[in-house]
């Protein structure tokens, strides 16, 4: 320890004039740790020493604060027991107590972690040690401080403590009694911490959340797919009758583990079957689902109207169609009836016409009294006349009754040389014009 | 920042990764091969590239498709390197002006690879790993670095950390590295001179570091780039070459192979040799179809490769001379590097250094430090602290303005009531800096004489035949009584009077703050602890 010498003259202070450090070198820091790093706060702020130390201190204060402060998982802690009868509890009968209330974690349950569970077993312990109890001068019974260690043994250990979990029917959350609505129960406040309680037996985590009545169609969907296929971990071994040690009756050892098998495996196809109807009531509860239902129905129909509004349009229209087509028809068939009238009057007419010229030319002989012939033979030329008549096509036949009007004989003549030339007479049968 | 920064430490043998878990502790990261010391060595066969310890061994079968020894090239033209380091493995060639490898990769597919690409490579596999252990993508990481790199290495290595997505947030020196792991677990709170020396596999780094007020100022450094652990495998290859051929009439030595294996197995038993006394040696089929089995004991082991040893002492007091020190102002000696497993080496430090010297290694008893892992350690430690910075904050904090500082270059101290000089503030000690003496036992009218001091060595010649050695490099207890004892001490005296403070009537206790500001000025004042009352003096 440092001691230093005694004042022998009066001094307060006493600087030798003109005394200097010896000149400093420049030297780069080694850029690491953390008194560098205050080093290099001081020098960027500009801080003195008295302001970096109480900058320190103020630090150093609220570490220790924070440090002091209530820890977060200890509020979680029931503050006294929740259940008074458990001090009375038989030992031996641990497996019936409720072993979280006795570790104070009645609030917590499935959802304490494991941290949580040495940190009340501590508290626990602190407080029901039988060495405490004793000196508080309560009576000497340790059958309570049993259970917790019990309680203790069964919760740190992964298998058992779901195992207890499982039979845990504490945290369990009835299903809302009545009828949803508006003289009931709010569905989505009711039914949520039922599923909340039940997603702790999911294999699958996590676990899709009930949601509220925004949730859409895929969303509530999902949800109750997941829960429709839900696959739980939930065993009841922890209900299992004890099973007796083998070297008394193996066989009445062998029959109780039988027994046991056959009520876990009971046991667990109850609870599965309960699972689904608890879900089927909720999916036929849900307000939500009860809306898309409608609102699936109400867009059928509506797709259906739309469907037919095309059928019904393309009706209408082939109606128009047919409407128009007989329209048309009946038109065409009027217009066609008529032009076949007039047609038939027009043959008759050309027929009519025909015969007159036909009468016209045949009589042409005896109308110009034989050409001035009167040597002829009537008959005979009659005949020839009726001959050529015979040969000639309608439009000649007109032709030479405009002819024969101007000169009988010279049109008989060329119609008779024409029927000729054409080979339709020999030049015997019409010898009077030839 | 929400995904952990962690340390790399990147060697030219091997390189390791740590980060600072949810724990607060130091977890140096193992591989999925279960490395913690990763070999730095990359291979490839055919498609497949190997890394770490599984790339190592294929140095004997696949040596001209295995890299090894590589980090020191990075960022340095080819005609600068010295690429006989690589000689064991792929050799180097140069590629644009850069060190380069030729790879094949299956049949008469060859691969061109730049010292940059490799370096890539081998730090994307070490961030996998850590991404495998931390579980978490790995973005930022603090890189250590021998003292010796250039800004153009560090910029290459920067590039090619950002070409698998590693972003460098800052680069350490590796002696600060080691040092911060190592207070961490072993705090010194006074203010010390530590010769941090680093033996790795090929080359030897030594800084003496001076630690003021937590600080670290490096006074000097040393590099050898020819000496390392390989030169003690080289003794022991040469050993057991000799020791064959004398057997078989086989020089093993002719055959690349052959030398390769005798190089891993001689590794493996120089490894031994740290832990036990003695170890065996064998190699099936070593040359020419000649097995080999020996043993050999540490001793004869030390005896081997005593030279290099020598070389080892002589390397530590050349970075103390350096540095303008003598080997009594080291107060401690930090082993780092494969190298420190090495019982002798400890040894000839405890019988080359003072007895005040503390040897800081795996073989010293009060350090449990392994001596692969300091410089990951400390990188990870500086990680977290620096995680808590953004980017220009630190940027700040590492501006030239900030990192050069005045250094004192002789003590400020008081006298004791014996009149002797009692240093406050050592040598090299960096300012601004406030320093705060507590008396509690202070009684009285007290004077507080402040003076400026130097050390010096003083030298007693004890036992009989007064024999000057001047300055002896051994400690003598270790040799017979025939030979004259010299007992070095070190002592301050006065060099000039600084200022005198009188205080009065203490009665109990007194408080002295010593206080340099940036610009140099000296102040002083006593505080009684009592009535409170303060007296000032200022340069």
């Amino acid at each position: 320890m440092l001691s230093l010498p005694a004042l022998k003259e009066d001094i307060t202070v006493s600087v030798v004039a003109g005394a200097q450090l010896t000149a400093a070198e420049r030297r780069p820091l080694e850029p690491v740790g953390r008194h560098f790093l205050q080093h290099a706060t001081r020098t960027l702020r500009n801080h003195t020493w008295s302001e970096f130390e109480k900058i320190q201190a103020a630090e150093n204060v609220q570490a220790v604060d924070g440090a002091g402060a209530a820890d977060p998982d200890e509020l979680l802690f029931d503050t006294e027991l929740a259940d008074e009868t458990l001090l009375e509890h038989d030992a031996r009968d641990w497996k019936t107590a409720d072993l979280y209330a006795a570790m104070g974690l009645s609030q917590l349950r499935y959802r304490a972690t494991d941290v949580q569970i040495v940190k009340a077993h501590r508290k626990q312990v602190v407080k029901y040690h039988p060495d405490k109890q004793s000196a508080a001068g309560a009576a000497e019974n340790d059958a309570f401080f049993k259970i917790i260690q019990k309680a203790f043994e069964t919760l740190t250990d992964r298998t058992k403590r779901m195992q207890y979990d499982s039979c845990d029917f504490v945290a369990d959350v009835e299903p809302p009694v009545g009828k949803p609505g508006a003289a009931g129960y709010d569905f989505f406040e009711a039914w949520a911490p039922v599923f909340a309680s039940e997603a702790r037996f999911s294999k699958k985590q996590p676990v899709p959340e009930l949601g509220d009545d925004s949730a859409d169609q895929k969303t509530v969907e999902a949800f109750y797919g997941f829960w429709h296929r839900f696959d739980s971990w939930r065993t009841f071994e922890f209900l299992d009758e004890d099973v007796p040690d083998d070297s008394s009756n193996r066989d009445h050892k062998r029959y109780i583990e039988r027994k046991n098998k056959a009520a876990r495996d009971k046991k667990k196809t109850a609870d599965n079957a309960r699972l689904v109807k608890l879900v089927e009531r909720a999916m036929n509860e849900d307000p939500r689902i009860r809306r898309f239902k409608e609102e699936a129905k109400k867009l059928k129909e509506q797709k259906k109207w739309d469907r037919e509004a095309g059928a019904r349009a393309e009706a209408a229209a082939k109606e128009a169609a047919e409407r128009e087509a007989a329209e048309k028809a009946a038109l065409e068939a009027e217009q066609a009836a008529a032009a076949k009238m007039d047609k038939k009057k027009l043959k008759e007419a050309a027929k009519a016409a025909k015969k007159k010229n036909k009468r016209a030319l045949r009589n042409a002989g005896k109308d110009n009294e034989y050409f001035g012939d009167a040597a002829a033979d009537h008959d005979a030329v009659d005949a020839q006349i009726a001959l050529i008549v015979d040969t000639l096509s309608d439009d000649q036949l007109a032709e030479t009754v405009a002819a024969v009007k101007q000169d009988a004989k010279q049109a008989l003549q060329t119609a008779a040389k024409n029927a000729v030339d054409t080979k339709q007479l020999t030049a015997a049968l019409v010898s009077y014009f030839i | 920042m929400s995904t952990p920064v962690i340390g790399i430490a990147f060697g030219n043998t091997s390189s390791s990764i740590a980060y600072i878990n949810l724990k607060n502790d130091v977890d140096v990261i193992a591989n999925p091969d279960g490395e913690r010391a990763i070999p730095s060595v990359l291979s490839y066969v055919g498609e497949d590239e190997y890394h770490g310890g599984q790339a190592l061994q294929q140095l004997v079968r696949n040596s001209k498709n295995t890299i090894i020894n590589f980090r020191d090239f990075i960022g340095v033209p080819f005609s600068k390197c010295d690429v006989s380091r690589c000689e064991g493995g792929a050799p180097a060639v140069e590629i644009d002006g850069k060190v380069g490898f030729v790879i094949s990769r299956g049949e008469g597919v060859e691969e061109k690879l730049t010292v940059d690409e490799v370096v890539s490579r081998h730090l994307n596999r070490l961030k996998l790993a850590a991404e495998d252990y931390v579980g978490q993508t790995i973005k930022d990481t603090v890189l250590t670095v021998p003292t010796d790199f250039t800004v153009e290495q560090k910029s290459a290595l920067k590039a090619a950390a950002s070409e698998v997505g590693l972003n460098i947030v800052q680069f350490i020196n590796e002696p600060s590295s080691a040092l911060l792991a190592h207070l961490e677990q072993f705090s010194i709170n006074k203010d010390a001179n530590v010769v941090v020396a680093d033996f790795g596999g090929v080359r030897s780094d030594a800084a003496v570091i001076a630690i003021r007020s937590g600080v670290f100022t490096i006074l000097a450094t040393t590099h050898d780039y020819k000496l390392g652990g390989d030169r003690l495998d080289t003794e022991l290859i040469e050993y057991f070459a000799k020791e064959f051929q004398k057997k078989t009439q086989t020089n093993p030595r002719k055959n690349a192979r052959s030398l390769a294996k005798l190089r891993a197995n001689a590794i493996l038993t120089k490894k031994t040799l740290s832990n036990a006394t003695t170890a065996t040696i064998s190699i099936d089929s070593l040359a020419d179809g000649y097995d080999y089995h020996a043993s050999i004991n540490r001793m004869r082991y030390e005896l081997t490769a005593n030279k290099v040893f020598a070389q080892f002492s002589n390397f530590i007091e050349s970075a103390i001379e350096k540095a303008g020190l003598d080997k009594l102002d080291i107060d401690a000696v930090l082993l780092a590097g494969g190298v420190s497993f090495t019982p002798k080496l400890t040894s000839i430090l405890e019988a080359f250094l003072p007895e005040s010297v503390e040897i800081f290694g795996p073989q010293n008893k009060n350090a449990s430090n392994n001596p692969n892992e300091l410089n990951a350690s400390g990188a990870a430690l500086q990680a977290r602290l620096v995680a808590d910075y953004d980017e220009d904050e630190l940027k700040e904090a590492l501006q030239p303005v900030v990192i050069n500082t005045m250094h004192l270059q002789k003590a400020i101290g008081l006298l004791n009531a014996d009149g002797e000089f009692v240093p406050v503030f050592l040598p090299q000690t960096s300012y601004p800096i406030q320093k705060k003496l507590t008396i509690k036992q202070a009684t009285g009218d007290l004077l507080i004489g402040v003076y400026e001091g130097e050390s010096y060595i003083e030298e007693k010649t004890i036992e009989p035949p007064a024999k000057e050695e001047g300055e002896d490099d051994e400690d003598s207890e270790e040799w017979s009584d025939d030979e004259p004892e010299v007992v070095r001490e070190k002592h301050y005296k006065t060099t000039a009077k600084l200022m005198e403070l009188g205080v009065k009537a203490v009665e109990k206790g007194l408080e002295i703050v010593f206080n340099i500001n940036r610009e140099g000025q000296f102040r002083v004042s006593a505080r009684d602890l009592k009535t409170g009352a303060v007296v000032k003096g200022q340069l």
